[in-house]
């Protein structure tokens, strides 16, 4: 029986554990294992010890630390800690201190959790494998000759190494869902504008959204319903209360109407897609009823992703420029200092995007690429609502694979694209989307099972994702 | 097979891009590139098969209007932590190389 959350902060608020108590166990096993799984680049222990002791304090003091009292947090290394540095896992941000706090980050706080570190990702989010780090790859904690997945791959395996009790990541094209698959944990990407954005570093605005990693789907209930809503310091959040997921996840999936995608994109492993049709039978069970849908748009993901989403980062990335911020590399003039500075600073994928950006973005092509790849997009999101007029979920592999080895995609990057057939289009609809642990497929290794659903469905989503878990119990 | 500007994409174009990029990369850089932008671009005439003609552009998924917020002041960054993060920086201002008389 894994540790829950709300039991937890329950624990520390009634004074039957104390957050630092909590905090030292993680300390132990972190120091235990992190060295071999680099779940981290950077451990807070002084900055935990004291968020710790605070709540604490106030425990003695009779006042209520809130929902996440004495919970640990393990943060994604590209959300802005104040004076805590901030690297996104590039050589570019290397050292950097931010001078103000992710809304998240006051939000955790506020609600009592501790934050404990900083976690390892792809260069900027970009990857599928946290081998893309300026700072060396994050091992599976299940088998640590595999990847954990990316490119939230550190946060994945901390909650998955038990090093905390929830993380925290960001998900463009599959970022957390696809590292929650191969670590064997919860990973929820909520509906664009969720969650507040403000002091998440951007990697590609209409696309990007934080959300959690944890061990069960009542925590990342209790989580998302902690850091939901609107936040006037991100002008893309959605203005209303997000209604409770704790509460949502006490009915059952009775009459819910379940689909499967009959025109998905074929490509994942048998024992994957054996998973997946185990899950249908576990809800069918349970009492949904299961329709076909198409979703002819869906294969077409992947191609606009790698155009959108370039041509995004191309942009938000320009203002690493050596002048405000991070590293500078000196050359003889403010343009020569620009080119070498980047060149430096940015790793081989980075740089590949950016290049990928700029052309699709350039005179001459901006029409034949990047707005042909807003077309599709549309299109993507229109197949979708049509879907969803006939099921009140869809449910496709989170991953094409379980883990996979270190190098195994070799020097191919659409190899490694590949990854994310089947968590991009959602990113593109501005969909929710969660990954559900499911049983283990090849190598006993741990498979997932994506819940998608539309706009703000996160309450019916979190419903079948609980009786997904209910049915591996 | 469509006519792609992928297809032709050469050393020269990615030179250019690498420019527009602000990215000084090595020739041999610049060629290895060259090959692997245009394989991923060839991906992209997988939706020549699709009528896009009155198909609306969608860049982002939420209707977004102007969004404004009360004209109140309220505390911003503190400079001095802000400065304290710049490469380089002299009196409360950022400095950096000459930007002028000199080729770019």
């Amino acid at each position: 029986m894994t540790v829950r959350a709300a039991d937890v902060a329950a624990a520390v608020r009634a004074g039957t554990t104390t957050a630092t108590e909590l905090l030292e166990q993680h300390l132990a096993t972190i120091a235990q294992r992190e060295p071999e799984i680099h779940a981290f680049n950077l451990v807070m222990t002084d900055h935990a010890r004291e968020a710790a002791a605070a709540v604490d304090a106030k425990v003695a003091a009779g006042i209520d630390p809130g929902p996440l009292a004495g919970v640990t947090v393990a943060l994604k290394d590209n959300m802005c800690t104040r004076g805590v540095p901030t690297t996104c896992s590039s050589k570019i941000l290397d050292g950097w201190k931010p001078p103000y706090d992710a809304t998240i980050v006051t939000t955790l706080r506020d609600a009592g959790a501790v934050v404990i570190g900083k976690t390892n990702l792809d260069e900027f989010a970009m990857g599928s494998s946290t081998e893309n780090s300026a700072f060396g790859p994050t091992r599976n904690p299940h088998d640590t000759s595999r990847v954990p997945g990316g490119s939230s791959g550190g946060s994945a395996a901390s909650v998955a190494a038990g090093f905390a009790h929830l993380a925290l990541g960001s998900d463009t094209g599959g970022s957390i869902r696809q590292p929650a698959a191969l670590c064997g944990v919860v990973g929820v990407k909520p509906t664009y504008g969720y969650v507040s954005r403000y002091g998440l570093v951007a990697f590609a605005s209409s696309l990007d959204q934080i959300g959690p990693f944890t061990n069960s789907v009542a925590d990342a209930a209790l989580l998302l319903d902690v850091i939901g809503g609107h936040d006037e310091r991100d002008s893309t959040s959605i203005p209303q209360v997000h209604p409770s997921l704790t509460d949502a996840i006490t009915q059952g999936v009775e009459g819910l109407r379940v689909g499967r995608i009959t025109d998905l994109p074929e490509g994942a492993d048998p024992d994957v897609q054996e998973r997946l049709e185990a899950a249908f039978a576990a809800l069918r069970d349970a009492g949904a009823t299961i329709v076909d849908v198409q979703v002819p748009a869906f294969t077409f993901g992947l191609t606009a992703y790698y155009l959108i989403a370039p041509a995004e980062a191309s942009s938000n990335l320009a203002r690493y420029d050596g002048v405000r911020y991070g590293l500078r590399v000196e050359a003889a003039d403010t343009n020569a200092m620009y080119g070498v500075t980047r060149a430096a600073g940015f790793g081989d994928e980075v740089k590949r995007r950016i290049m990928l950006g700029t052309y699709a973005l350039s005179a001459g092509y901006y029409d034949a690429y990047y707005g042909k790849a807003l077309k599709v997009r549309r299109l993507i999101h229109d197949d979708f609502e049509r879907a969803y007029q006939h099921a009140d979920v869809l449910l496709t592999p989170t991953s094409p694979t379980v883990a996979f080895p270190f190098g195994d995609k070799g020097d191919n990057p659409f190899a490694m694209y590949l990854c994310d057939t089947y968590t991009i289009p959602t990113n593109l609809a501005g969909h929710p989307g969660m990954s559900v642990p499911f049983g283990t497929g090849a190598h006993a290794l741990p498979v997932g099972v994506q819940v998608l659903a539309g706009t703000l469905q996160e309450p019916v989503m979190f419903r079948v994702a609980a009786a997904l878990e209910r049915a591996m119990q | 097979m469509p006519d792609h500007p992928a297809e032709r994409i050469t050393v020269a174009d990615v030179a250019k891009v690498a420019r527009l990029a602000r990215l000084d990369l090595p020739d041999d850089e610049l060629e290895h590139l060259a090959h692997q932008l245009a394989g991923m671009l060839e991906h992209f005439a997988d939706v020549d098969a699709l009528d896009l003609a009155d198909v609306e552009p969608m860049t982002q998924p939420y209707p977004l209007v102007n969004v404004f917020r009360s004209d109140v002041v309220t505390p911003g960054v503190d400079r001095d932590e802000v400065m304290a993060a710049a490469p380089s920086s002299e009196g409360g201002r950022f400095r950096v190389p000459p930007i002028i008389g000199l080729e770019g």
